[in-house]
């Protein structure tokens, strides 16, 4: 399997139609904040950052990377109760993130896709730790057993996601 | 400049929208009030909540029909077994009210004050902030239906948590595991006060209780009513583990309401201080029925030259003299009444002696026999 991708042809740009592209993130959004009511179990993923990374990496594109995260991010934001801005920065980071690796790295293995979610989680929850104790203040606690489980359950759930969300990309 | 920017693009754009959203963060964070509601926030929650309540209500009508409708089977069985424990709980009900009597005369000997609950309202969970971080829900109810800020939300089995943001047509409830919550409350077996919050996990924990005091598993926790959210009393939870922290325990709360299932809750929308009711406060003392069966004997006029009342005896009678009797046509007692010592249960319908005036004081006996042995 090969990881990376080093000719700038063997990039494949990806785009989505407009509906697809703003109705992903809200469905993720929603999925979100409503199925974890029913299912506790469910809150240990996070679907939008699964789409955020899944959008990165397949438009290939830097600032719609970072415009997507930031934009999920804060929508994220306003149905928690900490202040806008901390899943937006971490967000954008991971956006722009993916993006920039999806460039680079071949994207469309289950398994470079398994790694990548992996260490975007783990940045995007170091990330969001460190403004909420840095920025806001907030002094939450980090327990690294429960982040490298969620990492890796996330992980898991996005090579399934992706693979249902590929259906609705279109070749640039 | 303008070079570098066009040549870095994407990393400026980077920049500015971090540095956007760094700028807004302290804004947010200075701010006095950092969960006053932005539009954004309005906007969003306004855009997903309608949704998850048209789910959650048409959830709960499939269910309705299904269950009040068609099935039906066992409910005759269920019904027998509900009456038989009716007949259980009215036994149980008879025992319990006389010790609730018995409570409420002696909280009211003791001038005890407690938070009742007047009002609640009934709300349905229709969503989650949908973080492992935020742990909090949203109501179908908000402040049009009358919930407010720091409102506290409650279950039968115990609390839930505290309505953190009311908007119009649903309301934003921060549970109690969650890390930013803190919650007072004390071990009721041992009366130690702690603070209730949340894990990075979620699970419940008692924090601040010293590594000297003898917490065990099964320990119940109740709410102090210290925070002015809650009423006292109320169960939080129960103790599941304890360990020792440095100079602090560590202990580990199951939760008394199921926080991870919740489907209604109770916001408490008015509650207020009462003094308990007291059976003494309705019937009539022993002393004003002894005052009012003696024949009334008028008062002597004064003795210019009599001490006056403000003497060590005169002081002494006001102090014992029970208000009732005093205001019921004093009288003088007779020499060998007056003269008796004074012990340290006074009797209740002893008047004011002769050279005393008659006293409105309103202080209650320093001593008081109960109601019923007065009365015999």
């Amino acid at each position: 399997m090969r990881l990376s991708q080093t000719s700038p042809e063997q990039v494949e740009v990806y785009r989505f139609p407009w509906l697809a592209a703003a109705l992903i993130p809200a469905l993720a959004i929603f999925f979100q904040a409503f199925f974890p009511v029913q299912f506790p179990f469910l809150r240990i993923f996070d679907v939008p950052l699964l789409v955020t990374i899944f959008l990165g990496v397949t438009r290939r594109n830097p600032v719609t990377g970072l415009v997507t995260g930031c934009i999920i991010g804060l929508i994220q934001d306003s149905l928690t109760h900490h202040p806008l801005g901390v899943y937006g920065i971490a967000k954008t980071v991971v956006g722009f993130g993916a993006s920039s690796l999806g460039v680079k790295l071949d994207v469309e293995h289950a398994v470079s896709r398994f790694l990548v979610t992996y260490g975007f989680y783990l940045l995007h929850q170091f990330l969001y730790f460190s403004v909420q104790r840095g920025l806001v203040g907030e002094a939450l606690g980090w327990a690294w057993g429960h982040e490298l489980f969620a990492a890796l359950v996330n992980a898991g759930a996005a090579v399934a996601l992706f693979a249902l969300l590929d259906r609705f990309k279109q070749r640039n | 400049m303008e070079n570098l920017i066009t040549r870095h693009r994407e990393l400026s754009v980077l920049a500015a929208v971090l540095i956007s959203q760094v700028f807004g963060l302290a804004v947010q964070v200075r701010s006095k009030d950092p969960q006053h509601a932005p539009l954004i926030r309005v906007w969003a929650v306004a855009t997903v909540t309608p949704f998850e309540q048209a789910i959650v209500h048409a959830e709960g009508a499939v269910y309705g029909v299904w269950h009040n409708y068609l099935y039906l089977r066992g409910v005759r069985q269920e019904n027998r077994d509900l009456k038989a424990q009716i007949e259980q709980l009215r036994l149980e009900q008879v025992r319990l009210s006389q010790d609730a009597s018995q409570a409420r005369r002696l909280q009211a000997l003791l001038g005890f004050k407690e938070q009742s609950i007047l009002a609640t309202l009934p709300a349905q969970v229709v969503g989650s902030s949908g973080s492992e971080q935020s742990r909090s829900l949203y109501l179908d109810k908000g402040e049009r239906d009358g919930l407010r800020k720091d409102m506290a939300v409650i279950t039968a089995d115990g609390v839930v948590g505290k309505i953190l943001q009311a908007y119009p047509h649903t309301a934003q409830v921060l549970l109690i595991n969650d890390q930013t919550s803190g919650l007072g409350a004390i071990v009721e077996r041992l009366r130690a006060q702690g603070i209730v919050r949340g894990s990075p996990a979620g699970e419940t924990m008692l924090e601040k209780i010293m590594a000297d005091e003898e917490v065990q598993p099964g320990d119940r926790i109740i709410t102090t009513g210290g925070d002015g959210i809650f009423p006292k009393g109320l169960l939080v939870g129960t103790v599941i583990k304890v360990s020792t922290a440095d100079l602090f325990l560590r202990i580990r709360l199951h939760p008394a309401a199921d926080l991870t299932r919740l489907e209604e809750v109770l916001v408490i929308t008015k509650m207020q201080d009462v003094a308990p009711a007291s059976d003494m406060a309705a019937s009539p003392r022993a002393a004003d029925i002894l005052a009012q069966r003696l024949p009334g004997v008028p008062d002597k006029p004064t003795i210019a030259g009599a001490p006056q009342a403000g003497t060590s005896e005169a002081a002494a009678a006001d102090a014992v003299a029970p208000k009732s009797a005093a205001g019921a046509g004093a009288k003088p007692n007779p020499p060998d009444t007056a003269a008796k010592p004074q012990g340290p249960e006074p009797a209740p319908h002893r008047s004011p002696g002769p050279q005393a005036k008659p006293t409105h004081d309103s202080k209650p006996a320093p001593a008081l026999k109960p109601i019923t042995e007065r009365m015999q």
